[in-house]
């Protein structure tokens, strides 16, 4: 068997246990219904883990993205009030901002040989920052074309909704998928993460594929920017504070080693999944607050990290007891 | 002479800092005397930037491992809990102190172990407590904000030592016996050892191991003494917003006082400074009357602007071009490059 895909295996069986354990406590909790809420209300979080998985894959860091996502619906909402532009057209002029400032990270970040943890955290003020001057008041949207967005949806056997964002979401990690293992840039973001000097090396061109990467995290993080202001019908510039880190973890807990080079992006998609059922189990249970979500997350993270120390020794003894 | 010389860049951006926000407000420098302690906007920036620059001290030594601690913000939560409940539960003053540093260094150990004896990333070792520090904050709390009218407490937060306020008194001195810990033994050395290079320090008979958990633990006791400062600063505990992303300005403020993400060479004084200058942007922007909507983006403009001049690329070039400058064209033999 593929060592590599160990961890992938571990994060889907522990996703299987969630669920079995869910369903003994409360079985209703396996329907459609809850699925359809899961997809609809981690949205924004799935598509922007997208982005923060290439990004890792990479062996980098987004920090930025919380703060991206804040200034996307402060940005749609203020757009939508102060000019008559059509929705669609803000649509897009917000993906040209939030790719462009992620490909000026990933520009700096090549260009001056900074850490991309600096840079990123400098990205999160700016964008942030941004986002206060624009309004610092939560703005509604009411437009036409919103409300549509919002009621869309497909009716899944069983009465569960599949939102319109919820397909986002999917689309996403399908697209997601596509880039990162059957493309050329994918192959470069792998190279990249097992070693710059190496993947430099091996002809790929490290300043082009690095560019493409922080733009690719901005586009998502807008994309998520424009799902969570159809979710939450406003803009306000205080919201999603952490969401990078939130990410950063279902990523982690995907089975997506922090060093870049070795994961997957269907892996990231069980972890948001995963965080999602923490989450819904708690709502269930009623008894327990809040906070538990948080110590059973990090607690998950534990768990996952030390597996995959685990398995890299297994694999490495395996491999060094082959050459002996 | 060669410690002021490493500290120069730090020590002008501060002037400059300072000199702009007192173009802006006049009466910035005025320091006068009231009630027997000093009262003025330097005192307050000093006062203020208690808890960035705690942290920002034990954060450099992390740096300079080659790790990095996200935890410490979570951390002042847990400790400020700690405290306030101590306190609460009517334990007495320095119980509660012993507490709260207590809980601190088992943070640090906790964290130190992760990293040095099961070998994960810093980054993530301690990205665990921090996503889990805020619900075990909130599990002392039990999720309610923990007030305490203690004044003895409170003198932590809002009293005076000589004249200065007693925050501003604990980062100084912190910041001085730390920093003569490190310079005046062989531990400075040790730690840098390590950060350039784990293996080789430890073939060469260093203790990595434990001085890498004590690292860890120096700097969960610096995030304990910024909880209690928080905590006695509004009396009272608040789980969810007690040092909320202070562990980025500290990396910040580490990073402005040019000490390398990727360890090795570390000044605890050029972090100090790293935390001033921080603190007096956010305090210049708000006193020279700017809206504090645009806190955030001069913050972030200022801070692109000193860590591109601190660029390890463009110190090269900016060097290579001094020396052609100088040398005239350079030969085109290839004996200068086979050096």
């Amino acid at each position: 068997m593929n060592p590599r895909l160990l961890p992938l295996y571990a994060t889907i069986a522990i996703f299987l246990v969630a669920c079995v354990i869910c369903y003994i406590q409360f079985p209703y909790m396996l329907s459609t219904r809850v699925l359809g809420n899961l997809l609809t209300d981690n949205a924004y979080l799935g598509i922007v883990a997208v982005g923060m998985t290439v990004v890792i894959l990479s062996g980098g860091i987004d920090l930025s993205v919380g703060s991206v996502i804040a200034f996307s619906g402060v940005f749609i909402a203020v757009m939508l009030r102060d000019t008559g532009l059509p929705a669609p057209v803000v649509f897009v002029l917000l993906l040209i901002v939030t790719t462009a400032f992620g490909a000026a990270m990933g520009g700096l970040i090549h260009g001056l040989a900074m850490p991309p943890f600096i840079v990123t955290l400098a990205g999160m003020f700016l964008a942030r920052g941004a986002a206060y001057m624009l309004t610092i008041d939560s703005v509604p949207i009411d437009d036409p074309f919103y409300e549509m967005l919002r009621k869309a949806y497909y009716l899944m056997p069983g009465k569960g909704r599949l939102t319109l964002i919820g397909m986002v979401m999917l689309l996403s990690f399908a697209v997601g998928m596509v880039i990162a293992h059957r493309t050329r840039f994918g192959a470069s973001v792998y190279a990249l993460g097992g070693g710059e000097n190496t993947a430099r090396l091996m002809g790929v061109q490290v300043g082009r594929t690095t560019v493409g990467i922080y733009a690719f995290s901005g586009f998502m993080a807008g994309l998520s920017g424009i799902v969570f202001s159809v979710y939450t019908g406003s803009g306000y510039p205080l919201a999603t504070v952490g969401t990078e880190l939130t990410a950063i973890a279902a990523v982690v807990i995907g089975g997506t080693l922090l060093t870049g080079g070795s994961g997957f992006v269907f892996g990231t998609f069980i972890g948001v999944m995963t965080m999602g059922l923490i989450q819904t189990y708690i709502v269930f249970d009623g008894t327990l607050s809040s906070w538990w979500t948080k110590i059973v997350i990090g607690g998950l993270l534990l768990l996952f990290i030390v597996l995959q120390k685990g398995l890299l020794r297994l694999t490495s003894a395996r491999f060094s007891g082959g050459l002996a | 002479m060669q410690t002021l010389r490493r500290l120069a860049p730090q020590i002008v951006t501060l002037l400059a800092v300072c000199l702009l926000v007192t173009l802006f407000f006049p009466g910035f420098l005025d320091i006068s005397m009231s009630g027997g302690r000093l009262v003025g906007p330097v005192i307050d920036i000093l006062k203020r930037s208690a808890p960035v620059a705690l942290l920002a001290i034990g954060m450099t030594l992390v740096i300079a491992t080659r790790g990095i601690d996200l935890s410490v913000g979570t951390v002042i939560a847990i400790c400020g809990a700690v405290a306030a409940w101590a306190i609460a539960g009517g334990m007495g003053l320095w119980a509660a102190v012993a507490l709260a540093i207590g809980a601190g260094l088992l943070a640090g150990l906790w964290n130190g172990v992760l990293v040095a004896v099961i070998g994960i990333q810093p980054i993530v070792a301690t990205l665990i407590l921090m996503t889990a520090g805020r619900g075990i904050a909130q599990l002392i709390t039990e999720g309610r904000i923990l007030t305490f009218t203690d004044p003895g407490f409170a003198w932590f937060g809002s009293g005076t030592l000589f004249g200065m306020p007693v925050p501003a008194v604990i980062w100084i001195v912190t910041g001085v016996v730390m920093a003569q810990l490190m310079r005046r033994t062989a531990l400075g050395l040790l730690v840098e050892a390590i950060g350039i290079n784990r293996r080789a320090s430890a073939l060469a008979g260093v203790n990595a191991l434990v001085l890498l958990i004590a690292v860890y633990m120096a700097s969960g006791l610096c995030a304990a003494l910024a909880g209690i400062i928080t905590a006695a600063d509004i009396r009272g505990a608040d789980a969810n917003n007690a040092g909320l992303w202070l562990e980025l300005d500290a990396i910040l403020a580490v990073v402005i006082g040019g000490n390398s993400l990727l360890g090795g060479r570390f000044s605890i004084a050029a972090a100090l400074l790293g935390a001033l200058i921080i603190q007096t942007i956010d305090t210049g922007i708000l006193l020279a009357g700017f809206p504090s909507e645009y806190n955030l983006v001069i913050k972030a403009g200022l801070v692109v602007i000193i860590l591109v001049l601190q660029s390890p690329r463009l110190a090269t070039e900016w060097y290579f071009w001094r020396r052609s400058v100088r040398e005239g064209p350079p030969p085109a033999t290839t004996k200068e490059h086979a050096r």
